[in-house]
């Protein structure tokens, strides 16, 4: 850093944000170079939440090893699981029972619809708006109540396992999702009304935050901050896994590349995910919720690679076997850590008041930044 | 006299109190929560246990801040509400300094409040609390000549200064409903610029939290932070009582023209309730916009100042000097 402080030029001064800062929503921190109010150069800090998670997993067992990743990116933990699961399964050629094929989506969307929930008050927070982080928090609760009676968790839910998912749902979960999908409809307009439409709120996201598609795919952006700059890169649509390839939804493009088309795609995203939970939910089919597998599983030597989509991109699985009962090597591809690399190119020139809206237009969990 | 103030400054420690409990029921009401509701009855005196706290926590001063400077801030801040308070008339019959150029004094008095927050954050020598006093600076500055324009408005229709005289102009029907839309726009420009110089979201630039963590007073704590957090507080009191004068007939109650009787039911409801009642309506507005919308940037808040809120209260008052030449209002 001492370099960096001789560098700077004449009346820019430097300003660390973070690692406690509000703006930040967990330990990230953010060295900021500025003059006046604009922003010269950013540059993140990572390594106060990392709690070596990959190589934990390398002296876990394939049934273990997956319980770590729900403390990666906590808000999609159903979706962490799942790939890992998925990876798994893929090794040891199992058979996933359709029955539990439609629990695992079912849960992977109620988590996005959560985690965007989330995302969307939090944002509306950066921007000084306290109100809609409380609205959000209803819905929010509602599914972590529908998770509560299925898995027994409300964050790190670790429901799926290699073969299925831990236990059957609950009686009430079907009841108790479309009482939540009549609640979510009812308040859309609301959030419309509160945030979306706000002249103050559209004048702080249109035209900042710049990022344009060639950037995206040069910076490895994915999920929708990839996607509203137009790049296409639903993994759900790409790579279809798990029963994704005959469901009926639409991948969410806006071509805008700012920080409002960034939170568009997320808001036309719920209702995406409500569409699929509607075709679902009434059509779970009988059967078992787990295939049946050996105790202690051992995946065949070589090199094994999953991705899905979570919530905030594409999250990859890297499992290196060399036989035996727990990995040799595992890497993990988050989304947050790529997204987070975009910011400086996107803050430089704009205002400060801009990089909070950016930041949260990015969606950053921290946890999964920094593993 | 004595008496008079010794009631003026107990009811300003009380209105510390009530408004800040108030702030938090409207907030709760408006994000579906519950609110303050566990010390005393409704959670009338969780005010009181924060006060409590707050007078019993170490006031630090930061190393490497100007110490002087540093301890003097909140007390101007302080001074700053407690003189606004001397020419406010709180009932008919009761104002505790009958000043002829009462709208002067306050506009005047006003405008000190931005010494003691830029003084808060140069002597703190924190990055943040100096650049939320900058931003601070240059908000109050601008916003002043709108509120002072608004103000000019209903000094010309009225002609007078003096704040009761203002009042008493108003026998025959407030000011908002006599001074046509000419009037009603100096009252929604009034709100907006007051909102921005008492430093309210969405104008809470100086304090922005998700940028600067708490602005100009990021160093302060204890009774020091309880001081600028009082004096807020007062200024919205005294912002919105002012709005309350000019434009809502301050304790006149409600009359309409020449209905004696009509007017004669309403002069049974006490002036002080008129008063209150109208003041507290404006502060719960300034309550409700907190409550409901984001942050503007600062160019922004700039832009919205000079290129919009200025030229229309310059032509604004032109046509309220033109109305009120030409006798064009009730």
């Amino acid at each position: 850093m001492v370099e960096e402080i001789g560098s700077t030029a004449a009346g820019d001064i430097i300003i660390n944000v973070g690692p406690q800062h509000p703006a930040t929503h967990g330990v990230l921190h953010l060295v900021i170079t500025i003059n006046g109010e604009t922003i010269q150069k950013v540059e993140p800090h990572l390594g106060y939440i990392h709690r070596s998670i990959e190589k934990m997993c390398e002296s876990l067992t394939y049934r273990q090893f997956i319980y770590v990743t729900s403390r990666m990116d906590y808000l999609s933990s159903h979706i962490n699981n799942h790939a890992c699961a998925l990876c798994v399964e893929k090794g040891l050629q199992i058979e996933v029972p359709s029955r539990a094929q439609v629990i695992r989506v079912l849960m992977d969307e109620l988590t996005r619809i959560a985690s965007h929930e989330l995302w969307w008050g939090a944002m509306a927070m950066d921007l000084g708006a306290f109100t809609p982080f409380f609205h959000a928090f209803r819905e929010r609760e509602a599914i972590n109540d529908i998770m509560e009676e299925t898995c027994g968790a409300r964050l790190t839910m670790n429901y799926m396992v290699p073969g299925g998912v831990m236990q059957d749902i609950h009686p009430n979960f079907q009841s108790r999702v479309k009482e939540f999908i009549a609640l979510f409809k009812s308040k859309v307009s609301e959030y419309n009304e509160l945030v979306t439409g706000n002249i103050i709120f559209q004048n702080r996201m249109k035209g900042v935050g710049n990022l344009s598609a060639a950037d995206a795919i040069s910076f490895g952006c994915t999920g929708p901050t990839a996607r509203g700059s137009g790049v296409s890169c639903d993994i759900r649509k790409l790579y279809p896994y798990e029963i994704y390839d005959t469901l009926n939804f639409e991948e969410i493009l806006e071509t805008g590349g700012d920080s409002f088309a960034r939170y568009m795609v997320r808001v036309r995203e719920m209702s995406q995910s409500i569409s699929i939970i509607e075709q679902l939910i009434d059509n779970i089919p009988e059967g078992d919720f787990q295939a049946k597998t050996k105790a202690v599983l051992k995946l065949p030597k070589g090199e094994f690679y999953q991705r899905v989509e979570t919530a905030r991109g594409e999250f990859g699985v890297y499992i290196v076997s060399e036989g035996g009962t727990t990995p040799y090597r595992i890497k993990y591809r988050s989304p947050g850590f790529s997204n987070l690399s975009a910011l400086d190119h996107m803050a430089r020139g704009s205002k400060l008041g801009d990089l909070v809206a950016m930041m949260g237009t990015l969606d950053l969990v921290i946890p999964d930044i920094d593993r | 006299m004595v008496i008079a103030g010794i009631a003026v400054i107990t009811l300003f420690a009380l209105l510390g109190l009530v408004l800040v409990l108030m702030e938090r029921r409207v907030a709760a009401w408006i994000q579906i929560r519950l609110g303050p509701n566990r010390v005393g009855p409704g959670g009338m005196l969780q005010s009181l246990a924060d006060t409590l706290k707050l007078l019993v926590k170490e006031g630090m001063t930061p190393d490497g801040a100007d110490k002087f400077l540093f301890n003097l801030a909140p007390f101007i801040a302080m001074m700053v509400a407690m003189l606004l308070m001397a020419p406010i008339a709180f009932a008919s019959d009761f104002q505790l300094w009958n000043l002829n150029i009462g709208v002067l004094y306050v506009t005047a008095i006003s405008s000190l409040m931005v010494i003691s927050i830029l003084m808060a954050g140069w002597a703190s020598n924190n990055k943040y609390s100096l650049m939320g006093a900058m931003r601070s600076g240059a908000q109050i500055v601008s916003y002043e000549l709108s509120a002072g324009l608004s103000i000019m408005s209903i000094v010309v229709l009225s002609g007078s200064l003096n704040l009761n005289e203002i009042i008493l102009s108003q026998a025959d029907g407030w000011w908002i409903f006599k001074g046509h839309i000419p009037v009603v726009i100096a009252f929604i420009i009034f709100i907006i610029a007051v909102t921005a110089e008492t430093n309210r979201a969405p104008f809470d630039l100086a304090e922005a939290e998700s940028e600067l963590t708490a602005g100009f007073h990021t160093e302060y704590s204890g009774m020091k932070f309880a001081l600028f957090f009082l004096a807020e507080y007062i200024n919205v009191f005294i912002v919105c009582a002012i709005g309350a004068t000019l434009f809502l007939g301050g304790w006149m109650p409600f009359h309409i023209g020449h209905w004696q009787a009509f007017n004669h039911v309403m002069d049974f409801i006490p002036s002080s309730i008129w008063f209150f009642g109208k003041t507290f309506f404006l502060i719960f507005l300034i309550m409700w916009f907190r409550w409901t919308f984001p942050r503007l940037r600062i160019d922004q808040l700039l832009d919205l100042e000079w290129k919009y809120l200025l030229p229309i209260s310059m032509f604004n008052v032109l046509l309220i000097t033109l109305m009120a030449i030409l006798g064009w209002h009730f």
